[in-house]
């Protein structure tokens, strides 16, 4: 292990409240849509009501006559204004990206395609006036199927991508087919991750102010200002530096606004064009519908094994849902979990194949947990299959293949060196916590009686990787970006202390958060630290917040200038009290003469020496303000063993979470509470997609569950009280031995839930129940299962 | 989710309310229904006419040996009235299962069975109570039995020019016993099936017994056979369940995302024996 500092520990570790929360609770919120400026119009997107089809027309001409309607302009009236949205990873060599203007001008592609604009004094003449824009689009056979979609003669949804295959991928490390040769059992499974709608509490929301010749302020509800800044300029052609963009307060995302919109551009374009301030505002339909979807994917697994229960090998073949268009990182989604199908096992061999198909539905694109909880239901759910053919328990399986603790650091089959971990501490305290052996007791008596609520225990022991991302390792694999992240602290002349992050929050607690790493890095109170982030005016250097990275990443930049805020200040200490700068000590906000602690001077008072500028050691510039880049060498890996236990009801198929108990190792942990709040959220939002949540398409490729009538989103009323523990296992990585929790409930749950229903189903011959484990679902596999055994 | 423009009008009575509707015109009491689709634009009424404020809609009173419920009286008013408490638990027991405590609020128990979605909870409630709804119109005033209300899918007797101004409903003394079987997703989801079963159990059998399924049909339906087979049965759970067989006698049910129509038709065999074993007590 390398270092892990030492430092006096008064803010890192205490479960402050989250500052930002009183603002959020008291209505003093700036969502993008309170911003109501003079002679703002509002914007409103008239969206395709077919799947797939060419525009023969679209005529405008009567919404421009309406009452407070401004201007009606169709999708080929901007084609000149803007061009293709971005995709940013070129995730192979064969990646098709075809054109994909805010506008749709030659075909629709998917139910919500937008192919005009009106924009109006108000939102509701804006809506009416879309009633009265004719268009005529010639329909075409839809291509909803993927495993259709790929056949020769399908339709196309774009005309120059044969076989509508966007990209292949392959990956092969060590020889699987020696492993298939020499296995005693082989365990293969399909399974369907199925597409989910993100469903952040706060709606997208776009407004563009125009400040100058050709210049703009964009406040947009996005994870990722700085990205949109920059593909704005490329999109429409504006200087870089003449759009500053601001993400105000952003209710939620999960991914879903790491995105670079065609809403963004529109509302752009227009203030723009019309020289005044344009809003634009997701309704909860358009949120369902065209904001990004996730997951959406067909997964081939196949496992080898011997008979005592050690694997061999994994080969994984999946088929990932692109939807009708590239979106900024859709292609890479799915390969965001190549590295972590092993999971936490020792194979020797592992074969990755995956095909991106393009249909006429929404783009998927990165969804809480972005590849790795697909990667990780394949992992967890195939463990349990094996344990099940092998007649042994699931957690003997694991344990016989999972890292020991005392093998790290250990390069798992797929290339990555795992610094540290200890699967059997958090599984050992998770067995603790639920009661494993009681309630397979339980799980036994009432098999044995035959009752028709039956038990069902199901187990995930997770790895994920966090901190997106080593720079290098993006562009070695196509990214457009790097994966850094920037932080300037500066105390400011009366003592407090300005944090500026690259990073900014939708809903986590950077403000809480990095106030207590600076707090302590500084030793200046919580209370006097602000956090600054957000705008690319004032925070202009960054990339912003997905993947687990704003603290594995972020916070390490505060760490880092922090430090050379220190070193600033001892240096001017060494002067100041007249010593060698080795001989001053830094403790607790106080820089000393090692040896005489009465000569002192605190950080504070050195700031306003430092600002006036009045005896300022040779060499040394005034203020004390550092800036660091901090670029991760490598991830980290936070893991963990969650456990879930469901009944089912076998007449009616129904399935309640009985009990969830999630360990987690994060590592070192800044606040145990927003740790906490990331659990229990992330936890929810994967049991949701194993029991609850599904985007449904219908055989014309209308979106079904256009509202949360028919996409279940689960409440607290649906879902019982999650038990959370924690071991902690320094990442060895970072020097706050941090590791990353934003996703790790998320990714852990999924798995876990769905063991538990096909844990509870398998004495009637049930072997999968596709998610969601709907009643319906549990019911025609009971009926299939009683069917086949007769 | 920007609903059309429309016309308002506040009603002070039943005459004013009934004055002010057309063909074009919508009843407006909650809002519970009717606004999401206007937002939605799947209904474009021209005129809302608000009877929320309709003095003699609201509230619950006795009429001999029924309960008038005033057609504008929230579900939270419903679900506290002490004379439904006492008289007729049973509409306590499936209202306090309408969507969430927000709805239960504002919605209203004559807005929620004049809607007649038959995923709703309260007609078939009502269907099952044999209520007689009191109907107000131009002409004067009518009264329907529940038999005859709810005509097809979200379509009930309710002339455009007329308002649904109470629902009488029958006290149940006591012997009778109640159970509402909501099988819905998640908590707050529309039932996916539902069986409301109301049973009068006297020395080891079942003297009457009458069932509403919800969501089975394109209107509330009565799980006649069931209840034909239920009179005079043993109060046993062996009776119920070979009577309960007969829920899907003669149901036509719909087909969507979460349930097939074999599956609902399953769901409202399991919930009606499940309903009707609790409503006996047994």
């Amino acid at each position: 292990m390398t270092a892990v500092e030492e430092r006096p520990a008064r803010e890192v570790g205490s479960a402050r409240k989250r500052r930002e929360d009183a603002h959020l609770i008291t209505g003093r919120t700036q969502w993008t849509d309170n911003i109501t400026l003079p002679g703002m119009l509002h914007v409103s997107v008239l969206r395709s009501p077919v799947a797939h089809g060419r525009i023969a027309s679209v005529d405008v001409s009567a919404a421009r006559g309406l009452p407070g309607v401004v201007a009606a302009l169709s999708g080929a009236d901007l084609a000149d204004d803007w061009g293709s949205l971005p995709t940013a990873w070129t995730v192979s060599e064969d990646l098709k990206t075809p054109p994909h203007l805010p506008l749709a001008t030659d075909k629709v592609r998917f139910v919500g395609d937008g192919i005009a604009v009106v924009a109006a004094t108000s939102r509701e003449a804006a809506v009416d006036a879309l009633e009265a824009i004719e268009f005529d689009i010639e329909p075409l056979p839809p291509v909803l199927d993927m495993t259709e979609a790929v056949a020769d003669g399908a339709p196309l949804v774009h005309d120059d991508v044969p076989n509508n295959r966007c990209f292949t991928y392959t990956e092969h490390h060590g020889n699987y087919s020696a492993t298939r040769e020499r296995a005693e059992v082989i365990v293969t499974r399909r399974f369907i991750n199925q597409r989910l709608i993100p469903s952040a509490m706060e709606p997208r929301s776009v407004v563009v102010q125009p400040t100058g010749a050709d210049e703009y302020t964009m406040w947009t509800s996005t994870q990722v200002p700085h990205f949109v800044q920059i593909f704005m300029a490329l999109v429409t052609g504006i200087p870089q530096q003449n759009i500053r963009v601001i993400a105000p307060d952003v209710g939620g995302g999960f991914g879903s606004k790491l995105e670079i919109y065609a809403e963004e551009a529109i509302t752009l374009v227009l203030a723009k064009r019309l020289g005044v301030p344009i809003k634009w505002t997701e309704t909860r339909s358009e949120a369902c519908q065209v904001t990004i979807h996730g997951r959406d994917l067909i997964q081939h697994a196949e496992i080898t094994a011997t008979r005592d229960g050690t694997v061999l090998g994994l080969k994984v073949d999946l088929i990932a849902n692109m939807g009708a268009y590239l979106q900024l990182l859709t292609p890479s989604i799915p390969l965001l979990g190549r590295y972590m199908y092993p999971g936490i096992y020792k194979f020797e061999a592992h074969d990755l194949s995956c095909t991106g198909i393009f249909t006429n539905m929404m783009s998927t694109d990165a969804y809480r947990g972005a590849g790795r909880p697909e990667a990780t239901f394949v992992i967890e759910r195939m463990m349990d299959e094996l344990a099940a053919e092998l007649g042994m328990d699931p957690l003997e399986v694991r344990r016989k293949n999972w890292i020991n603790h005392d093998e790290f650091p250990y390069t798992t089959v797929a290339g990555l060196e795992y610094d540290s971990g200890n699967y059997e501490a958090a599984t050992d305290r998770a067995l603790e916590l639920l009661g494993y052996d009681a309630l397979r007791q339980e799980q036994a008596a009432r098999r044995d009686r035959g009752d028709t609520v039956q038990l069902g225990i199901g187990i995930s022991t997770y790895t994920e990787m966090c901190g997106l991302a080593p720079s290098r390792w993006l562009g070695e694999t196509g990214y457009v970006a790097g994966g850094w992240e920037a932080a300037t602290v500066r105390v400011l002349p009366l003592g407090k202390v300005e944090v500026v992050s690259g990073t900014s929050p939708h809903g986590q607690a950077h403000e809480t958060t990095f106030a207590q790493i600076a707090a302590d890095a500084l030793g200046v109170p919580f209370e006097d630290v602000v956090v600054i982030h957000g705008d690319t005016r004032t925070a202009p250097i960054g990339l912003d917040t997905y993947g687990s990275r704003s603290l594995a990443v972020g916070g390490m930049a505060i760490v880092e200038a922090s430090r050379k805020v220190v070193d600033k200040a001892r240096t001017l200490a060494a002067h100041v009290l007249e010593c060698d700068v080795s001989d001053v000590e830094f403790s607790d906000g106080k820089f000393s003469v090692r040896g005489s602690p009465d000569a002192a001077k605190t950080i504070q008072e050195l700031a306003f020496a430092s600002f006036t500028a009045h005896d300022l050691p040779g060499g040394e510039s005034p203020v004390l303000t550092g800036e660091a880049i901090f670029d991760p060498e490598v991830f980290s890996y936070p893991h963990g063993t969650h456990l879930a236990v469901v009944e089912v009801d076998t007449e009616t198929g129904e399935v309640k979470l009985a009990k969830y108990v999630a360990v987690d190792d994060v590592g070192k942990v800044i606040n145990p509470m927003v740790v906490e709040g990331q659990v229990h959220g992330g936890v929810v939002q994967g049991v949701a997609q194993a029991l609850f949540e599904e985007a449904v398409y219908d055989d014309d490729g209308n979106l079904v569950t256009g509202s949360f009538v028919d996409y279940l989103v689960p409440s607290p009323a649906d879902l019982p009280s999650i038990t959370t523990d924690r071991t902690e296992t320094p990442a060895t990585t970072n020097p706050l031995g941090v590791k990353g929790v934003g996703e790790a409930g998320t990714i852990a749950s999924t798995p876990a839930a769905v063991n538990a229903v096909v844990d509870a189903l398998r004495p009637y011959g049930v072997n999968d129940v596709r998610m969601p484990c709907s009643p319906m679902r549990v019911w025609e596999a009971l009926n299939q299962a009683r069917g086949g055994a007769q | 989710m920007i609903p059309a423009q429309f016309e308002y009008v506040r009603a002070g009575s039943v005459d004013e309310a009934v004055s002010a509707l057309s063909e074009d015109a919508k009843v407006l009491a909650g809002g519970q229904s009717l606004i999401p689709l206007m937002r939605l634009r799947l209904a474009y009424p021209e005129v809302l006419v608000d009877v929320s404020r309709v003095e003699e809609m609201r509230g619950v009173r006795e009429e001999g040996d029924r309960l008038v419920i005033g057609a504008a009286t929230t579900h939270d008013e419903v679900l506290r009235d002490p004379l439904v408490r006492t008289h007729c638990p049973v509409i306590a027991e499936v209202t306090a299962t309408v969507a969430d405590p927000a709805v239960r609020h504002r919605g209203t128990f004559g807005g929620s069975i004049a809607h007649a979605d038959p995923a709703g909870d309260l007609p078939a409630l009502a269907l099952a109570l044999d209520a007689t709804m009191t109907i107000a119109g131009r002409g004067g005033r009518r009264e329907v039995p529940a038999a005859e209300f709810f005509v097809d899918y979200l379509q009930t007797a309710v002339a455009p020019e007329e308002v649904l101004v109470s629902v009488s409903l029958p006290k149940l003394s006591e012997g009778w016993g109640h159970r509402y079987e909501k099988f819905n997703r998640s908590a707050q989801a529309w039932a996916m099936v539902g069986a409301v079963a109301v049973v009068q159990r006297s020395n080891g059998t079942i003297g009457s017994a009458r069932i509403g399924l919800v969501n089975v049909g394109s209107t509330p339906v009565r799980a006649a056979a069931v209840e034909a087979a239920l009179a005079g049965a043993d109060a046993t759970p062996e009776a119920v369940a070979a009577a309960a067989e007969a829920a899907t006698e003669g149901l036509n049910p719909t087909t969507d995302i979460h349930a097939s129509a074999d599956y609902r038709a399953h769901l409202a065999h399991v919930l009606t024996r499940r309903a009707v074993v609790a409503a006996a007590g047994m």
